[in-house]
């Protein structure tokens, strides 16, 4: 039996040949962020590598530009290639803010131990 | 963009019951759930990376480890071009993300010639993004130059490669901690299942796409859930990418 009480949502995606113009140059407009950021960072990863650099003050600038760099990059690709930024945003929140807290904790509570055990194996004095 | 998911609908029927509150298929919706477990999953295995990292003393640099590429010698990270090979892999990644947009967006057009072309190419960026892992790991594990091994190695006289000193002014390998080359198999492998899988999954999808089912059932959506995993297989790679060869 048909059931006419079920709303086909994968329909509401669908599109003219308009509408997809404007969509493939916004991919590609997405692809060349992309690129560009990635050919950045091998830049800066074949001129300031750590064995050129050190372990100094410009090191820890660029550690914290490539990770800058990377959360931009995953940003484009979660919300524009996944398309979660086109969804409803009851959705994304749901998708973007548990995971978020999350993996945030995770981080925050893994550096804060590590460094703790660091110091208590490798103590200064 | 069109359809249910743009249209303003009251709240009060939005959350009633009788329809999706996301105005998303049930299928779509659940690829999306088992990406944040998949996404969890993946974000412990780098996090615990950087536990290992920050509690051990000394941590291998990685264009000293990998700075090889294909059909030259280089036995030293001076000879050697860090970086290249991998910056290749992550490049045809995104690549194949962007076909896959692409064949997704031909399938909301419902234009099936265009969407079997490129998932073609999504298919084609993965085999190169497998047999390119395949030829780094056979490379560091048994290469000629390769000493990232799984078992001991006279040159070293240890398990793992960590880095070069230079003593009597040549350059030297040296022993590094057992767990960077852990992680780095268990995360690379553990990514690598997931391309394979994604693969595999494509394949099914344009048999499916030839055959003419998504055409008869009037959508593509299928497409779609397929380039969500697929997506994800590139962003996952943006950050091994970022916590293994860059920092």
């Amino acid at each position: 039996m048909e059931r006419d009480d079920i709303i086909e949502y994968s329909l509401g995606a669908q599109h003219s040949e308009e509408e997809g113009k404007k969509i493939r140059k916004n991919v590609w407009k997405v692809t060349t962020i992309l690129s560009v950021i990635t050919f950045v960072e091998v830049l800066v990863g074949i001129l300031y590598s750590k064995t050129v650099v050190g372990d100094g003050n410009l090191w820890a600038t660029i550690k914290t530009g490539y990770i800058i760099l990377t959360v931009i990059k995953a940003r484009y690709i979660i919300l524009e290639f996944m398309h979660l930024g086109h969804e409803r945003s009851s959705f994304k929140s749901t998708i973007l803010y548990p995971y978020l807290f999350l993996i945030l904790y995770l981080i925050f509570i893994a550096i804060n131990e590590s460094l703790a055990v660091y110091d208590f194996n490798f103590p200064i004095n | 963009m069109a359809g249910e998911v743009s249209k303003a609908i009251d709240p009060k029927e939005l959350w009633g019951g009788g329809r999706s509150p996301f105005s998303l298929s049930y299928g779509k919706m659940m690829m999306w759930f088992f990406l944040i477990s998949d996404a969890l999953t993946f974000g412990a295995f780098l996090v615990s990376l950087g536990w290992f990292r920050y509690t051990s003393d000394a941590w291998p640099i990685s264009d000293q480890v990998f700075f090889h590429i294909p059909f030259i010698h280089s036995a030293t990270p001076d000879e050697g071009f860090p970086l290249l090979y991998v910056a290749f892999m992550t490049l045809i990644l995104i690549v194949s993300s962007v076909t896959m947009v692409l064949a997704v967006e031909a399938g909301h057009r419902n234009d099936k010639k265009t969407v079997i072309k490129w998932m073609v190419w999504t298919i084609v960026g993965g085999f190169i993004f497998l047999g390119s892992q395949v030829w780094e790991w056979s490379g560091i594990i048994a290469g000629p130059d390769g000493i990232f091994g799984t078992y001991d190695d006279t040159r070293i006289g240890g398990n793992y490669l960590g880095g070069w000193e230079t003593i009597n002014n040549v350059l030297v390998p040296v022993v590094g901690p057992d767990q960077y080359a852990q992680f780095f198999y268990c995360v690379t492998g553990f990514h690598g299942l997931h391309v394979f899988s994604g693969v595999i999954i494509n394949i099914i999808i344009l048999i499916n796409v030839i055959g003419g089912t998504y055409e008869r059932r009037g959508h593509y959506e299928m497409v779609e859930k397929g380039g969500l995993y697929w997506h994800f297989v590139d962003l996952v790679w943006v950050f091994v990418f970022t916590f293994f060869y860059l920092l």
